[in-house]
């Protein structure tokens, strides 16, 4: 029994990958004798060497296009983004080419890589630096999105991950690179496609994803102290592929839902499932779907402003208690793009 | 004349490259037809004027090599032994065509052949390239990649990046710039900053300026044998500037009317690669019976192949719901 940082768990998962099969290598900037700028890769050049971790310039094209004609030949690359809004500069590798090669060729060509980038707010990197962009690649058919929330689903979800024929975009968050845990057996798989229970309760469904499905398990543990109210909590740990079973087996048993998202407001994945439980559940539901979302705006720097841009957990205690004590479905945090 | 004791190529060899050129050409002529009478809808781009490039690198490279092509690519696809019937089929969505429909005259694909793809954003495929020259040097297997493209790809960015990046790792690779002197529509001259674009920007990456002229088949040979067996024996990149012309438009929409006519005119009847090529197997006293019974033998396999494609069937309309993920299917959700 360890205690293992979430950061610390991708290293070990990487190198765990990388022990088991000689087909997994690792490319990125900064991430041989750097050991990251998150330090989330360190040791991994000294135990591999230079052959299967990889120093690449400063050329995200590059990068992820050499790791996907690699992984056309049945090797199994990781790639990091060092930040996942450098998505943006290789987003046609990411969407046109990763995602539809093997569509286009009619399965010819398996795409068997996990692309790995820091994503998220809390750091008060400002509007570059901080963006949550699951979204953005759960829209493209063909990817595989995974975005663990502690350092066990990071050991888990990572060999899965990298065993995975199809390709796996894997968004670790920044915020919770420093999360620890308490680890037994290091050397786990957990399967992509299966949510994972924080809370149990009765009363509303709560669905989140990383650091915000850890937000939500802390809000569910105020709701039940001060404000009598069991809420589940659902970690969906993948967006794609998505485990709806286990959300409408939830919705079914509470009425009531509500969504945790990092991302701005418009098309934010609970747009989706929310349309998806309004086709599935509709009979069920007692109110409104609602979604906390940050507002539709570009994630500002300052403490003060990015601390009352991303969902907080007094914010999702109060929308809770909202809907579910005073009826109300009004979302407060998210209004300004509408007409009013 | 020529000095039959020297030749290097030999007339085995350079029969081979008649008759795979000859074969592009006639493919994409009756592409062209096809087109004509509405049998092969959506965009294509030929390549006629093109072929003693990729039919020289057809002759030159090995089973289990790597190629990567353009949208412009049915003649770099054919040059690696994919079948007519694959390509005409895919190009009028026949479930003989080499992906069944799904792809389209832009993205051929023949892996069984070392056809890794053909690409439609412009630059992203001399990335992709150097992944599989990468997995060869990983494995240290010897396999060769080769990456073709056009002028107007200079101008991109992941052309820079990946040239970079072949070059520091050192990757069994070729990048085979096909100057056709014009972008799209544009003349390249008019929108890059060096006279020629790739060879002037190949020392920037330490790499020898080579500069070909694309419509010699057996200048074409000499240059891909050269820079195949270096990637082949470890010693790196290269990157070549083959000069050539597209005789026809860019696409299936285009007149061409933005080059003129005097040009046009020189080019088809001066710098022909097919009749250049003919003349010269002449010149070397290969008998003529010998070509013209090749070129029998083309027009039959492509008259053959076009029957085949035509009788293929349609695809079948559940084919849009396969093939997305390894599993077969294109389930999102459980
Ligand atoms: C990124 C990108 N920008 C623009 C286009 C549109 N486009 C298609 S072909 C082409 C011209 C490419 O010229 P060149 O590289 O010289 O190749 P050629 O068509 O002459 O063979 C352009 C601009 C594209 N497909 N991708
Ligand atoms: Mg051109």
């Amino acid at each position: 029994m360890a205690q293992l940082t979430y950061r610390a768990s991708v290293s070990l998962a990487i190198a765990q990958s990388m022990r088991k099969d000689q087909k997994v290598f690792f490319i990125g900037e900064d991430v041989g004798a750097a050991g990251g700028v998150f330090k989330a890769t360190v040791g991994l050049l000294e135990e591999f060497g230079k052959e299967r971790v990889m120093d690449a310039p400063i050329s995200e094209q590059a990068i992820l296009g050499a790791a996907m004609g690699a992984a056309m030949t049945g090797l199994r690359p990781i790639a990091e983004i060092m930040f996942s809004d450098f998505l943006a500069v290789c987003w046609d590798i990411v969407a046109n080419q990763i995602a539809k090669t093997r569509y286009m060729s009619d399965g010819q060509i398996n795409i068997p890589l996990v692309i790995r980038t820091a994503n998220g707010g809390g750091s008060k990197f400002g509007a570059q630096h901080s963006q949550s962009l699951e979204n953005w690649s759960m829209m493209i058919p063909g990817l595989k999105v995974v975005a663990p929330s502690c350092p066990s689903d990071v050991l888990g979800l990572m060999d899965s991950a990298v065993k995975d024929p199809d390709p796996v975009i894997f968004y670790e968050h920044k915020s919770l690179y420093a999360f620890k845990e308490e680890i037994e057996q290091t050397d786990i798989s957990i399967p992509i496609g299966e949510a994972n229970t924080l809370h149990e309760g009765k009363d509303i469904t709560i669905i989140g994803l990383a650091l915000m499905a850890q937000r939500a398990k802390e809000a569910a543990l105020i709701l039940k102290d001060k404000h009598d109210i069991n809420a589940k909590v659902i970690d969906l740990r993948s967006l794609v592929p998505l485990d709806l079973q286990t959300i409408k087996k939830s919705v079914i048993e509470t009425g009531h839902v509500l969504t945790v998202e990092e991302n701005p407001r418009l098309c934010g994945w609970g747009a989706e499932i929310s349309s998806l439980i309004s086709e599935h559940c509709f009979k069920n539901l007692k109110g409104p779907v609602t979604r906390v979302t940050t507002p539709h705006v570009p994630l500002p720097s300052a403490d003060i402003l990015e601390d009352n841009t991303i969902p907080s957990v007094e914010l999702i205690v109060n929308e809770v208690v909202k809907k579910l004590k005073e009826n109300n479905y009004g979302n407060n945090n998210a209004i300004p793009w509408r007409n009013s | 004349m020529v000095d039959k004791l020297n030749d290097d190529i030999g007339e085995k060899k350079r029969l081979q490259l008649w008759e795979m050129m000859l074969k592009l050409r006639l493919v994409e002529k009756k592409a062209y037809d096809l087109f004509l009478q509405n049998l092969i809808k959506g965009t294509s781009h030929l390549a006629l004027g093109q072929e003693a490039i990729a039919g020289a690198f057809g002759v030159a490279l090995k089973q289990g090599d790597y190629t990567f092509c353009t949208y412009r690519g049915h003649a770099h696809t054919l040059a690696r032994g994919s079948s007519i019937e694959g390509v005409l089929g895919e190009l009028m969505g026949r479930q003989c065509g080499l992906m069944k429909g799904k792809g389209g005259s832009m993205h051929l694909t023949d892996v069984d052949k070392g056809v890794m793809g053909s690409y439609a954003i412009i630059g992203a495929h001399l990335t992709i390239a150097n992944g599989t020259a990468l997995a060869s040097k990983y494995n240290k297997t010897n396999e060769v990649s080769v990456c073709f493209f056009g002028d107007g790809t200079t101008n991109i960015g992941a052309f820079h990046e990946a040239l970079n990046m072949a070059k520091i790792w050192n990757l069994p690779i070729v990048f085979v710039c096909e100057n056709n002197l014009y972008m799209e529509y544009t003349p390249i001259h008019e929108v890059t900053a060096v006279e020629h674009p790739a060879a002037d920007r190949a020392s920037a990456y330490d790499l020898d300026r080579v500069i070909v002229d694309g419509n010699d088949a057996d200048e074409m040979l000499r240059i891909a044998e050269k820079a195949i067996s270096k990637a082949r024996e470890g010693k790196g990149p290269s990157l070549i500037e083959a000069k050539t012309y597209r005789h026809s438009g860019h696409s299936r929409a285009d007149p061409g009317k933005y080059r003129p006519d005097e040009e046009v005119k020189d080019w088809m009847e001066n710098k022909d690669p097919i009749k250049n090529y003919r003349a010269k197997l002449l010149d070397f006293n290969i008998n003529e019976k010998i070509i013209s019974e090749i070129e029998e033998k083309i027009k039959d396999q492509v008259e053959k192949a076009t029957e085949i494609s035509m009788a293929s069937p349609i695809p079948e309309i559940k084919e849009i719901y396969t093939d997305v993920w390894a599993n077969g299917g294109s389930e999102w959700h459980n």
